[in-house]
């Protein structure tokens, strides 16, 4: 058994944060935040590209590193520690992943070096309305090849050159290409919780599209591809709940109060002692979804669940409390603490929200216990 | 990162499976229905039966040397046996305190000769240990503890110890134990205490069972009137049993940790049976979310144990990660059993195992439960060394670190 990353991929590891220390400071981070032109920071995004990460676990011979899902987790985990404002988890987690698990091999020699050379942002469209997805409520329509219809919130969809998106054609659902730069694609900036991470409406009025993957298996495909996405968004919230606490107890350690540092009060002891407990609780989760991903064991779907709800609620707890712990000046602008508290919500929520998760764990669990 | 055994790991998993099966049958203690199930005495007789057997196979304590009665193996391996062993029926808990925590420390601490004399015997269960240290003075507290050992005045050397310990698990059945008593009042509490083993039977020693909210009596009462004990007794130096004590508790941190108990699987299964409102509580909403709650926790607390065994494995010391594990546990097993019961509406009530659902599983366990958030250190005094320990944060204000224990301020 072993359950840690090996030395290599710890290396790997701290090379990342190094190098996201030094490009993605919060003062990037920040520039997307004030700027309403802004939705992704196009220098970082160039800078992982040519570091390779795009393409870390996409095969040599489709132009990637071929490293392998343990390594991405491992980039993921530093991507989400720093906040990175760049398209990487709808263009890697979602879309490349979408192609290598669904694509024919024309459709992965066509988009794979362009996803791993940072060429192609894609974005993964999805969502229609309030409430969980669902196939009986889908209104987008493929007719002809053609298709019609809206999408809302698409992360990443304002600056995305390709989306893969969900629809229906037959009265099933398919999972389809869409080149955002045809004709017919209407695209609508949204005001979000966290401007850090752009998200637009998606108009399509017939425009052309490649289907991916079998005709009517489309939720099959999003429900797979979310399996997968989910251990590596899990990677970035743990990496952000991380650094929440260090946020926190850094900060407890330098604030007085009654004339002791407020760190040595057992309120707040122990609320960053809870943290602590979550963080870890998520990853030990986390490392057995990075193993599933890794090997593609059956065992992914409910580690893949297991990870996200552990680590939704982690970095959730971390960031919220990482504000109390900051007292006023954690209400501030000028504090980074909302910028992670504004990405635990959006990370929670882009591959279906924990409550949906849940649910989906005890169905597997359900159907794994009865077997 | 690769979750399967190695193929040393499943060798010796395979070796110790077709072990089991060919020795563990008749030390099952049989179905746990409660018609059956049998006495306090005859538990104890298979279980000291079964661990006699493990020794000589080289399975009572997998990771000690050999020349001490051990198997001399890797960490791993004990672990795949305890899973084992725990599948097979045939895990017993009235060594755990012994080899977990009393032995580790007579081994740093003892003379050869009582190394010799004692480690043999508790590794093959045919002695039992407890552990002497929680007073009604303190528990979390546990330096502020009053029992005193003083020189005998007759010159031999000997210590002469009075007192009354509290909580000590299995003291009604136990053959040693390690004392923590109080040998100088007169500088910090920390300073002035003295560890010793002790002999249960010597006169001297009174055992008193303490009836549990639970119902049982696993823990007990100890007193020492004029106990009579030779020097050669005393671990570590005089006055230095404050050290001698962290050893032990150190090594409880890693013996404590899993709770027993119905977990997510049993609640599950409860729930596949028991009608709601709108058909099998499985199906109610509500319930199924805290349902993924509980197995994230419990898939978490198993992974952050393998995460210590890869640290083991890799000749590593492992991370403070393994701290987590009894607040979780504990607070898991209360929340998870008190919802069983609801579960079960008014029938929750019932806790006679031949009537209610999974033979009162639950209602035992929830009975159970709030000892195991007080036991081997409290959930406040977890967090504390949780912030303190592996944070870095500052201790609590003290006002008995720099005051002679005489003058410490008390209550009752
Ligand atoms: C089932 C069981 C088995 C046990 N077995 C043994 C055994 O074999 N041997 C043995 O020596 N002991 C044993 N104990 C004793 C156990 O270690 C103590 O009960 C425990 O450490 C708590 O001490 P206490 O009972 O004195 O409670 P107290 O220390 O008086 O605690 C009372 C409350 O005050 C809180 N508190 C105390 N100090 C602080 C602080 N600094 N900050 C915040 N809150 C604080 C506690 O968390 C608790 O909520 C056992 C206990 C149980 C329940």
């Amino acid at each position: 058994m072993n359950l840690d990353y090996s030395d290599d991929q710890k290396f790997l590891k701290d090379e990342a944060r190094k190098f996201l220390e030094a490009r993605c400071p919060p003062s990037v981070v920040r520039g997307v935040l004030d700027d309403p032109d802004k939705s992704y920071d196009a220098d970082l995004w160039k800078a992982v590209a040519e570091q390779g990460w795009l393409g870390a676990a996409i095969p040599e011979v489709h132009g990637g590193l071929g490293l392998g899902h343990v390594e991405l987790c491992a980039l993921a985990e530093e991507l989400g520690r720093a906040l990175a404002p760049i398209p990487f988890a709808s263009t890697v987690y979602f879309c490349a992943e979408a192609i290598l698990t669904a694509g024919s091999d024309q459709q992965k020699a066509h988009t794979l070096p362009k996803i791993a050379a940072g060429e192609w942002i894609g974005c993964f469209a999805t969502s229609e309305r309030p409430g969980p997805l669902s196939a009986d409520t889908l209104e987008a329509t493929v007719r002809d090849g053609k298709l019609s219809g809206v999408k809302i919130p698409v992360t990443d969809g304002d600056c995305a050159g390709f989306a893969l998106v969900l629809a229906k054609e037959n009265g099933r659902p398919g999972l389809f290409i869409a080149n955002l730069n045809e004709a017919g694609v209407t695209r609508e900036t949204l005001k979000t919780l966290d401007p850090t991470r752009g998200a637009a409406r998606l108009t399509f009025d017939q425009v052309p599209v490649w289907p991916l993957g079998a005709p009517g298996e489309g939720m099959d495909i999003v429900e797979a591809v979310f399996d997968r996405a989910a251990v590596l968004l899990a990677f970035e919230q743990l990496g952000g709940a991380d650094r929440c606490l260090e946020m926190a107890k850094d900060y407890a350690l330098d604030r007085y109060a009654f004339g002791r540092p407020i760190a040595g009060y057992q309120a707040i002891k122990h609320k960053l002692a809870d943290m602590y407990v979550k963080n870890e609780l998520a990853r030990s989760n986390c490392y057995y979804g990075a193993w599933a991903l890794n090997t593609n064991a059956p065992e992914l779907p409910l580690a893949a669940a297991a990870a996200r709800v552990a680590a939704s609620e982690a970095f959730w707890f971390a960031s919220k409390e990482n504000i109390q712990t900051h007292g006023g000046m954690g209400f501030t602008w000028q504090v980074d603490a909302h910028l992670y508290f504004r990405r635990a919500r959006q990370l929670s929520l882009v591959a279906g929200a924990p409550a949906t998760w849940k649910e989906r764990l005890v169905g597997q669990l359900d159907r794994k216990n009865a077997a | 990162m690769d979750f399967n055994d190695s193929p040393e790991e499943a060798a010796f998993r395979s070796q110790v499976r077709a072990w089991l099966d060919a020795h563990a049958g008749p030390f099952r203690s049989g179905s746990s229905m409660a018609a059956r199930r049998p006495s306090h005495d005859e538990l104890l007789r298979l279980a000291k039966a079964w661990q006699a057997k493990k020794a000589d196979a080289g399975y009572a304590a997998i990771t000690w040397p050999k020349a001490w009665g051990g198997g001399g193996g890797e960490p791993i391996q004990q672990v795949i046996f305890n899973q084992e062993e725990q599948k097979a029926g045939v895990a017993f808990p009235f060594f755990t305190i012994g080899l977990g925590m009393c032995i580790p420390t007579v081994m740093a601490f003892a003379d050869e000769a009582t190394k010799k004399r004692f480690v043999g015997p508790a590794i093959r269960g045919e002695e039992i240990w407890c552990q002497l240290f929680s007073e009604p003075a303190g528990g979390s507290d546990v330096a502020a503890l009053r029992t005193r050992a003083e020189r005998a005045e007759d010159g031999s050397g000997d210590w002469i110890i009075n007192g009354q310990k509290v909580w000590t698990t299995g003291a009604h059945y136990s053959d040693y134990g390690i004392l923590l008593t109080r040998t100088n009042p007169d500088v910090p509490k920390h300073k002035g205490l003295t560890m010793f083993w002790i002999d249960m039977h010597a006169p001297g020693v009174e055992v008193r069972p303490i009836h549990q909210m639970s119902g049982g009596s696993e823990f007990n009462e100890v007193y020492f009137t004029d106990l009579r004990v030779k020097d050669s007794q005393r671990l570590g130096d005089v006055g230095q049993g404050w050290q001698v004590a962290l050893v032990t508790l150190m090594n409880e941190r890693l013996a404590v940790g899993g709770a027993s108990g119905p977990n997510y699987r049993e609640i599950l299964e409860l729930a596949r049976t028991t009608l709601g409102a709108d058909g099998p509580a499985i199906e109610d909403r509500a319930f199924r979310q805290r349902l993924a709650d509980w197995y994230v926790q419990a898939e978490g607390l198993k992974f952050t144990r393998y995460r210590t065994m890869t640290a083991l494995s890799r000749g590593q010391t492992p991370g403070p990660e393994s701290s987590i594990g009894k607040i979780i546990a504990a607070n898991q097993l209360q929340d998870l059993t008190n919802q069983a019961i609801e579960m079960q509406d008014q029938f929750g009530i019932i806790a006679d195992p031949s009537i209610a659902p999974m033979e009162a599983a639950f209602q035992q366990a929830f009975m159970w439960a709030p000892g195991l958030r007080i036991a081997g250190g409290t959930d406040e005094i977890l967090r504390n060394i949780i912030a303190e320990r592996v944070l870095g944060l500052p201790g609590d204000v003290r006002v008995d670190k720099d005051v002679a224990f005489k003058d410490m301020p008390r209550g009752v």
